[in-house]
């Protein structure tokens, strides 16, 4: 059954590997996924390790639903110290890679120390191989994950691999499995490079007992059912994630030329039904793909119609490609998109980070901050497509003084460039922000602010705060399963409530990670969709485990609590430029210039922002400096970390 | 009224992957999520994003039925599906050796030969496959529908060659 997954801690130095099996005690405190991912990392490193050295800790990991029968139980989570914040790194991506671990035995895979030469990993049923990766090395994404297949004589290995970019050390290289699927943020393929680890294969024909298959089945239907019946998954099915693109753009919420304007003008040009005409095999009902065991099938498929990449097969691109190669540089061309979506994907390095951090150049370029002699030669114009094409390729080889000097992240290169570029960089904790613009919406900007990871949209953001829902039906949802009483407000431009909706958020994206489910089957863009009323349901049909929604809560809190201990102790603090839960200064003092008449001159106000972190770390059980109060430990169970349970 | 019975129709064109009728499958007939166990599989071409599901065609003429030394297979024409009879078979997985498809397959762990079943009437696959990927419909219906689709193509191509003259 799946709560007999194991557990394997792989010290690449020595070779040694120890299997452990995950204890009942754990489950109930941590339950899988990237919540007891969060606890393996607080009790697995040591406060301070270099996030480049072999003290520190690698985790991948299933959730405790992955490969039951459950809907979309495809996630798999990366986690260790960030070498790009130094704070906590951790990921999460689709694909097919969780269920193979699963199936082979395993839940978590803890790797430290560091391999002497170039290595991968062997999962299959109960048994680790360390392999040689010699001939791997160099190879992109995909390369080496059908080499790999050809090396073990298996088509059905699943693997998750480094590029080019993870080799070399590209701070924000990420961890990719099949053509797309990304553990994008915080840099977890250079942790993977750090460590000559090449890719992590698995290969698994072992049962998952069903605690209740008649039940699981059904109740399985009922829930793609509710989830499929949803307009946005619908939408999301035809067009994937780009249907926002449009809507975004046209009410003032799209980061252009790094953070100069909040709406783009040429983005019917990378509109994804204008991709679609452009692209053969591309977005449409026919042309999309999906994760294990989900129904959504977000994933468009595509070949690249003309360039020095024509032809080529390709999937996305996802809403972040369209910003980072669209909006954030002012490119017009959806060719630009396909291609840079391709390149991000070969390389296996971070669009959002990629994207922000170049058209961040390009502004430094046209204030002057970087100069020519600097680019060697490259006019970084806004626009200018085949620049920003050509710094991916830069970047991810280390090539040239700004190629090198970017590919070390936002406040490491703002501190190389020196004089004022620091102001300019969009980031939060030492991560760059997507390509979203939070000035007109206080909730989003909280969110970003206070991310775990750093700046980023998929920790907290109450996204359903923009669809101006009735305030009955935003208090049917945010007050369920602990009640809720504050304030709340429909109204997006207003800060009241905020703090509680993205603590409800923030709690709700932990227990679905843990669970090892996607987001887009819970309270994330659609308001209809699953939540923990559901989930001890599914829960207990599928591994016998039996939570109340209140418990489940919980642990979603408590982990999240652990998550900030860790950060904590790698020594954030609230109103620090480079680790606190702060914004840029221009969130405050440069207002909205186009959009929506009600967007318009709008700004984060210093004072009210705030506020809203006060509130929010009361609803967390914070003291006004972010810390955790000892009786908010005491109750949450976590006063003895690290407590070393396995 | 002709007598007749329903297959399952694949639409491979359809099909985006997901292998949800692979997991349901092996929950529905064993009690455990396990590809290995599912009697459908979707074959893929990762590198061209192409997935085609593979299953028993449950033939009228079936090698498996023709090949079995001890008479264990059989064509139940009711339901329209060829059956195994467990207390006849002796596992010796000739029915596996000769199938053109790989319908049949060998449970080493349990020791037996498995095959599609179509559920008894009512496939999990289909059920669950929200893109029609798999369809389960008449025997009769399978040739018409896929006329139309070829029509459809077909109407298709010559207005756009009407359009560049």
């Amino acid at each position: 059954m799946a709560l007999n997954r194991k557990l394997a801690v792989i010290d690449l130095t020595t070779g040694d590997i120890e299997i452990k099996p995950i204890g009942i005690e754990v489950r109930r405190k941590f339950l899988g996924g990237r919540g007891l991912d969060a606890y393996l990392l607080y009790n697995y490193t040591e406060k301070g390790c270099d996030p480049l050295g072999p003290d520190n800790v690698l985790i991948i990991s299933g959730g405790v639903l992955t490969a039951t029968c459950a809907s979309a139980t495809a996630r798999t989570h990366i986690m260790a110290k960030s070498p790009l914040t130094n704070l906590l790194g951790s990921s999460n991506m689709g694909g097919f890679f969780a269920p193979e671990l699963a199936w082979a035995g395993f839940h978590h895979l803890v790797i430290k120390g560091r391999a002497e030469k170039p290595i991968y990993l062997f999962v299959h049923d109960g048994e680790i191989e360390i392999r040689d990766a010699g001939h791997l090395w160099g190879m992109t994404t995909t390369e080496t994950q059908w080499a790999i297949r050809e090396d073990l004589a298996d088509e059905e290995v699943k693997a998750c691999v480094i590029g080019p970019a993870g080799e070399n050390l590209v701070r924000y290289a990420n961890v990719m499995t099949g053509i797309k699927n990304a553990a994008g943020r915080t840099g977890m393929g250079c942790v993977m490079g750090s460590k000559n680890l090449k890719a992590v294969a698995a290969r698994g024909t072992q049962d998952i007992t069903i605690a209740r298959p008649v039940e699981a089945l059904e109740y399985n239907k009922r829930f793609i059912d509710q989830i499929t019946s949803a307009k946005v998954n619908q939408t999301q099915g035809t067009l994937g994630t780009p249907f926002i693109w449009g809507a975004t753009n046209c009410w003032g919420g799209l980061r252009t030329r790094n953070f100069q304007y909040n709406q783009c003008e040429n983005a019917d040009d990378i509109e994804p039904e204008r991709i679609d005409e452009i692209a053969e095999e591309t977005i449409g009902p026919h042309h999309m793909t999906g994760c294990f065991g989900c129904q959504v099938h977000c994933r468009a498929q595509y070949k690249i119609p003309s360039g020095p990449y024509a032809g080529k097969y390709d999937e996305g691109p996802e809403y972040t490609s369209q910003g980072a190669f669209g909006a954030e540089p002012d490119c017009k061309s959806a060719v630009t998109v396909l291609t840079g979506n391709h390149l991000v994907n070969q390389y296996g390095v971070d669009n959002l980070e990629i994207g922000s951090i170049i058209s961040w150049a390009m502004e430094l370029y046209e204030l002057g901050i970087i100069t020519k002699e600097q680019t060697d030669g490259l006019e970084l114009d806004w626009g200018n497509d085949e620049a920003v094409l050509e710094m991916v390729h830069r970047i991810c080889q280390r090539k040239g003084w700004l190629g090198d000097t970017l590919a070390d992240g936002g406040i490491q290169a703002s501190e190389k460039i020196g004089k004022s570029s620091f102001d300019y960089l969009i980031q939060v904790k030492g991560m760059n922000n997507l390509h979203s613009d939070e000035r007109a919406t206080p909730a989003l900007a909280l969110n970003v602010a206070t991310s775990s990871r750093g700046s980023d949209h998929l920790r907290s953001r109450p996204a359903i705060d923009l669809y101006h829902l009735p305030e009955k039906v935003l208090r049917k949802i945010y007050s369920s399963p602990v009640p809720y009483d504050g304030p709340l407000s429909s109204e997006h431009t207003s800060y009241v409530g905020k703090a509680w909706e993205v603590f409800w958020q923030e709690n709700t994206y932990m227990a679905v990670d843990c669970l090892g489910i996607c987001k887009y089957h819970t309270t994330f863009l659609g308001a209809t969709l699953p939540n923990f009323e559901d989930w001890p349901k599914v829960l207990y049909y599928n591994t016998g485990l039996e939570f109340t929604p209140v418990e489940l809560w919980d642990i979603a809190v408590r982990c999240n609590m652990i998550e900030r201990m860790f950060n904590l102790r790698e020594g954030m603090s609230r109103n620090d430029p480079h680790t606190g839960d702060v914004l840029n200064h221009r969130y405050h003092d440069e207002p909205c210039r186009r959009g929506a008449p009600d967007v318009v001159g709008l700004l984060i106000d210093r004072e009210k922002f705030d506020q809203m972190v006060d509130e929010f770390y009361e609803h967390k059980g914070l003291d006004p400096d972010g810390v955790p109060r000892p009786q908010t430990l005491e109750r949450l169970g976590l006063s003895n970390e690290p407590s070393h349970l396995v | 009224m002709h007598s007749s019975h329903k297959v399952l129709k694949i639409d491979y064109e359809k099909c985006t992957g997901c292998r949800l009728c692979e997991l349901v499958c092996a929950v529905k007939h064993d009690h455990v999520s396990n590809p290995m166990r599912s009697r459908i599989r979707v074959i893929k071409w990762e590198a061209e994003g192409i997935y085609v599901p593979m299953a028993c065609q449950q033939c009228a003429d079936a090698p498996c039925v023709n090949a079995c030394p001890v008479k264990a297979l059989s064509m139940n024409e009711d339901l329209g599906r060829v059956e195994v009879d467990y207390d006849v078979c002796i596992g010796c997985r000739t029915c596996v050796s000769v199938c053109p498809f790989g319908g049949m397959q060998y449970i080493s762990a349990d020791k037996r030969v498995v095959k599609c079943d179509l559920c008894d009437g009512d496939p999990q696959c289909v059920r669950f496959c929200e893109v029609k990927a798999l369809e389960f419909v008449d025997v009769d219906d399978v040739s018409l529908d896929l006329k139309r689709q070829a029509a459809i193509r077909l109407q298709a191509a010559d207005k756009k060659a009407a359009a560049l003259q």
